[in-house]
């Protein structure tokens, strides 16, 4: 009966996620008690939790460290992804105030779960082991799943939520198998003891076969083709907000965990996995623009366009190494902003006390709100790609890391693949400058949380966009020393 | 002896396995998937898995088979919405990939045969995966708590009837 | 292995009782059904309804409930078993698990999450 001795508990490097979970759960707790009738204030604690963990993050940059057997690590990388995260969480949260006050679905519940499932997102973006991975992303999606049915009247909200979760629960069920093959392969589900594994033995088959797996889990996560069907259901009938969430924070966090195993750990298999990435990236951003056209929902198309920003960041991975690394950080960093501002706008956006989703009911916004129409014309320029505005800059490094590598023809079709894209951008701003309003097309819903919101997004692609080079080096910077 | 429990508690669970799929009544294919679930337990026992086997029990053969029932219920059994599946055709589909991801993975074992690299299954009592829990995996089992957290509170907010 | 062998002979005396109690009549018994014979058993009052009627949704709630605790209770049976050797550290260790699950608990209690109506 020996004791067991206790294992080192370092929480340092665990500040920033410690913060979310913990002000989730005096989000949780301040709920029970009064005031009953609003909420408003639990909206004000969250962000401040938000915020919070972003000054620990900001505060940590340079000096992160390891814990708890080297499954959590939060070195440059790690915090880089917290700052999308939190960023993007926090002007979520802002946007959610009124909207969600707006639809009768303001809920102390839905505040705490957009806290854990942002501290899923945190930890996965520093997880370094196959079980924290599947934990978080377990979190992160667990919380989605609920809030993507937050609207319970709606007939779209409840097929929203049950799509999401039952095929989210399939690529779990997918990435477990994954993982319990990479096990059984290496003996370990530590990524560092996984690359050394596999790079010491021979090339085994059922490695290969588990990190198949591994892939198939981590493209539903980031909705890349053959497995995006399910988000266009999903974004249009989860919240609006509830949609900007799935599409920033929870791609940006696994995409955090692709790039740490696929890029930077397994760089010897990277023969193996290019030419598959290659297709996937090709068919994810052509897929998904061109199904885009047709659509007239305007979050239906935001759904499709955002598989094919997926399918542009795929590019920066084929292109491999620091560069396209960095260039795939850069890129989610200015697609965050732009897609939270897009959504933020259908948010504020109202017709007949509906919320406005039709292309349609943006006729004439331009006349009517000119000042609400310029800030979405702006989003969709940079989501387009116009200089100088953010998607711009993020789609020139992403593309030119391409080049770099000799992945020429993949940047050709990247590039071929904006031209597509501009068309349907541009529709939704001719709808707003040059056709006349209909009786009853949208109006604007005045809500000063969410036009802070929109302001700082704004702000962020307009600098991204200006200065780009400052964070282009940090975004460098923090994948440095993961690709040495 | 021992290959003769194996046989045994095999064919249970392939028969039980088969009795869930081509029974109609949706409660009695419940049952049979009680009795495929405990013996699946019995192999993990017989395994050296003690956890795994207990947790079978515990977890699936009693709580999610509750649940399962409870949501049988409640769509009355037997009347519910029968007719040709829509996407019939694709189910044609399923045969062939299956059987590729079987073949994947017997090729996948055979190759290994002798392979160095193998993973050391490490003990499965409950004392030594106890141990691994509280020590090196300490972070996953905190994180299971908030997981577990925040699936109560989504529960609640999806089952009360009024937001 | 072979402590399983008790938990087998279990296993195989309650089959031989079950089916011999199920069997036995069947071989000895006459049968001679009357209607009042074939309705369902209640504790001997009229059935009020079909078996087979729709049960609430209210109970698959709880079930769900059930999952979430029964999944808590399967962490704590090893910590149990090393309760001496871990010491204070495991002590600690279960007490924040046992605290977060806690707060789950207090908030579907304090919101009605476990009320019938």
């Amino acid at each position: 009966m020996s004791p067991i001795p206790a294992p080192p508990v370092v929480l340092g490097p665990l500040l920033p996620s410690l913060i979310v979970v913990g002000t989730a759960i005096v989000v949780l707790l301040l709920d029970l008690l009064p005031p009953r009738a609003s909420k408003a204030h639990l909206g004000t604690v969250a962000l401040a939790g938000l915020v919070g963990a972003l000054l620990a993050t900001l505060r940590t940059w340079g000096s992160g460290g390891r814990a708890f057997h080297d499954m959590i690590v939060l070195d440059d990388y790690a915090l880089f992804f917290h700052i999308v995260i939190c960023y993007a969480a926090a002007l979520i949260v802002l946007l959610s105030m009124d909207y969600l006050r707006r639809a009768g679905a303001e809920s102390g519940e839905g505040y705490g779960l957009i806290l854990f499932s942002t501290a899923g997102m945190m930890v996965l973006a520093s997880a370094n082991d196959l079980i924290v991975v599947f934990l978080a992303i377990e979190l992160m999606s667990l919380s989605l799943y609920v809030l993507a049915g937050l609207f319970k009247r709606r007939r779209e909200a409840g097929e929203a939520s049950m799509k999401y979760f039952l095929l989210g629960v399939f690529a779990s069920a997918f990435l477990l198998y994954g993982i319990a093959l990479v096990y059984g392969a290496t003996g370990t589900t530590n990524f560092d003891r996984i690359v050394v594994a596999v790079g010491a033995g021979p090339r085994d088959r059922l490695f290969l076969i588990g990190l198949g797996m591994l892939m198939v889990g981590f493209g539903f996560k980031i909705s890349s083709v053959p497995f995006h069907m399910w988000a266009p259901d999903v974004y249009q009938g989860a919240p609006t907000s509830v949609t900007a969430l799935i599409a920033t924070g929870s791609k940006a966090a696994v995409f955090a965990a692709l790039i740490r195993l696929l890029v930077a750990g397994l760089r010897t298999i990277q023969p193996d996995s290019t030419a598959l990435l290659w297709a996937l990236a090709a068919l994810t951003m052509t897929v998904g623009n061109v199904v885009a056209i047709a659509q007239s929902n305007l979050k239906r198309m935001l759904a499709y366009s955002s598989i094919a920003h997926v399918g542009y960041m795929l590019v920066g991975l084929v292109a491999g190494g620091a560069p396209g690394a960095g260039a795939v950080l850069f890129y989610l960093l200015a697609y965050t902003f732009t897609t939270v501002g897009t959504f933020g706008v259908i948010a504020l956006c109202e017709r007949a006390g509906q919320e406005a989703v039709e292309v349609r009911d943006y006729a004439g916004l331009g006349r009517r709100h000119p000042l609400l129409a310029l800030t979405l014309g702006l989003f969709l320029l940079s989501l387009i790609g116009i200089p100088p505005l953010a998607g711009f800059v993020g789609k020139f490094y992403l593309f030119g890391s391409a080049v770099r590598a000799g992945y020429v023809w993949l940047a050709v079709i990247a590039v071929l693949n904006s031209a597509v894209a501009a068309y349907y951008y541009l529709r939704v701003i001719v709808y707003m400058y040059m056709q006349e309003p209909e009786a009853a097309s949208a109006s604007l819903a005045p809500s000063f949380a969410g036009g802070l919101a929109l302001a700082i997004a704004l702000i962020g692609i307009v600098l991204l966009g200006v200065m780009p080079a400052p964070f282009a080096d940090l975004a460098q910077a923090a994948v440095a020393p993961l690709i040495r | 002896m021992a290959l003769a429990a194996f046989l045994l508690i095999a064919a249970v669970a392939l028969v039980s396995a088969l009795g869930l799929i081509l029974k109609r009544n949706a409660v009695h294919g419940a049952l049979f998937l009680v009795v495929n679930l405990g013996s699946i337990a019995a192999l993990y026992l017989m395994l050296g898995a003690e956890f795994l086997a207990a947790a079978q029990v515990i977890i699936y053969a009693g709580a999610i088979m509750v649940l399962f029932v409870f949501a049988i219920m409640v769509l009355i059994p037997g009347k519910e919405e029968t007719g040709p599946d829509p996407r019939r055709s694709y189910r044609l589909l399923a045969a062939p990939l299956g059987a590729l991801l079987l073949f994947e993975l017997a090729v996948a074992l055979a190759a290994r045969r002798g392979a160095p690299g193998a993973a050391t299954a490490p003990a499965g009592s409950v004392e030594a995966i106890g141990r691994l829990l509280f020590t090196d995996f300490l972070f996953p089992f905190e994180l299971t708590s908030v997981l577990l957290l925040a699936a109560m509170v989504g529960v609640l907010l999806l089952a009360r009837r009024r937001a | 292995m072979t402590e399983y062998g008790t938990m087998l002979m279990v296993f195989a005396f309650a089959a031989v009782v079950a089916g011999a109690l199920l069997g036995l009549p069947r071989l000895l018994a006459p049968r001679r059904l009357t209607p009042v014979k074939a309705e369902p058993f209640e504790c001997g009052k009229d059935p009020l309804g079909i078996a087979e009627g729709r049960f609430a949704i209210k109970f698959a709630t709880v079930a769900i409930f059930f999952i979430i605790i029964d999944i808590e209770l399967l962490f704590v049976w090893p910590w149990a078993m090393l309760y001496r050797r871990l010491g204070w550290f495991g002590f600690i260790e279960m007490m924040v698990f046992m605290a977060i699950l806690m707060v789950g608990f207090l908030y579907i209690w304090r919101k009605g999450g476990l009320e019938w109506e």
